[in-house]
């Protein structure tokens, strides 16, 4: 098969794997997420398969460099104990990055429900395609959507 | 989406809000990266020339190609035929850059730059085109004197399909090479491009 430049690849699909990235680990870590997952998708694009199921191949990078950064937030002790999003007047946080006030309370989500979130909302996924991404079936992709929306629904207020 | 309740209208609006793009910077950090790590296997940058734009594209062996099509059309050219890991990397092509630039300007005559010729295809055409980069600036050749050159006096025809196919153009200089009766002959930036640098290497 035939694989297009990668740059047509990436000039079709930055945005999307941007707003995807941004929504699973916030403005502040996405310039990172993003270039991982762009070099990872560069060194794996001449074994690609499938060319039709380029979306749900670069979202599937771009979720496990989110979930990498989020272990390693995690193992930072300084960083989780004072959450940057608690200190939203300091930089690298500004105003014109706003972070979405809901979108801040799905990154305290377990990493699957935020990821599956992500793919519904920002991907614009189907199930089925979330359930590739994920490595999951079409039904727990689905509940994880639903568990996620309803622990939502307990902490949001509009 | 179908009835959306109250909390997926405003997850659907929030990822609408933080729409835009990436930075454009990050671009240029991912090529850097991907160069280092030796995973840009060819890289490309559009480059204004008095002809116009000019795709100038390079491996880690050196220049592989100028032309003149489109930035698409030349990326899907190398996907093809060198490798699908192609990106459009300005600030990875500064060196070609600036010896152009210095060409069209008159103030360079020769290129130092190292070329790539895994486009040219085939040992006769290699040789018409080695040949041809050794005609000096400022001079000019023809179709027969280059076959004769290259070895073989009775392939002009071979000699014209090799030049008409030179895939590093401007710097393998066949505008240099001409019809034996002082005709121009084609060119793949078309005839007025090809006067245009005779004209500036008669300057």
């Amino acid at each position: 098969m035939q694989l297009p430049p990668f740059q047509a690849v990436y000039d079709a699909h930055c945005d999307r794997v941007w707003r995807f990235v941004v929504s699973v680990v916030g403005r502040q870590d996405a310039d990172d997420v993003f270039q991982e997952t762009w070099i990872t998708a560069l060194r794996a694009y001449p074994d690609l398969r499938d060319i039709g199921a380029i979306t749900s191949w670069l979202l599937t990078i771009a979720q496990r460099k989110g979930i990498d950064e989020h272990r390693a937030r995690r193992q930072r002790p300084t960083l989780t104990a004072d959450p940057p999003q608690t200190c939203p007047t300091t930089p690298p946080y500004d105003d014109d990055d706003g972070d979405d006030a809901l979108w801040q309370l799905v990154r305290d989500l377990p990493p699957k429900q935020r990821a599956a979130l992500a793919h519904r909302f920002v991907g614009d996924l189907a199930y089925h395609d979330i359930a590739a991404a994920m490595g999951t079936t079409p039904e727990a992709a689905r509940r994880n959507v639903h568990e996620a929306i309803t622990k939502l629904r307990s902490t949001w207020a509009p | 989406m179908g009835t959306m309740t109250d909390i997926e209208q405003a997850l659907a609006a929030g990822a609408a809000r933080d729409a835009g793009g990436p930075p454009p910077q990050l671009l240029e950090a991912i090529t850097t990266a991907a160069a280092r790590d030796g995973l840009l296997d060819v890289r490309y940058a559009v480059i204004d020339a008095p002809l116009g734009p000019l795709v100038v594209a390079a491996t880690d062996a050196g220049v592989v190609r100028v032309s003149f099509d489109s930035p698409e059309v030349a990326a899907e050219e190398l996907a093809r035929r060198v490798s699908p890991r192609v990106m459009a990397a300005p600030a990875l092509l500064d060196d070609v850059r600036r010896e152009l630039d210095a060409y069209f300007a008159g103030r360079r005559t020769t290129f130092d730059i190292p070329l790539d010729w895994r486009l040219v295809t085939g040992p006769f055409a290699r040789r018409v085109l080695t040949r041809t980069a050794a005609i000096p600036y400022g001079t000019t050749s023809t179709y027969a004197a280059v076959a004769r050159d290259a070895g073989n006096p009775q392939a002009s025809r071979a000699t014209g399909n090799a030049l008409g196919a030179n895939p590093i153009c401007v710097i393998v200089p066949c505008h240099r090479v001409l019809r034996s009766g002082g005709g121009l002959g084609g060119y793949a930036g078309g005839v007025p491009a090809k006067r245009m640098l005779l004209d500036l290497e008669s300057a």
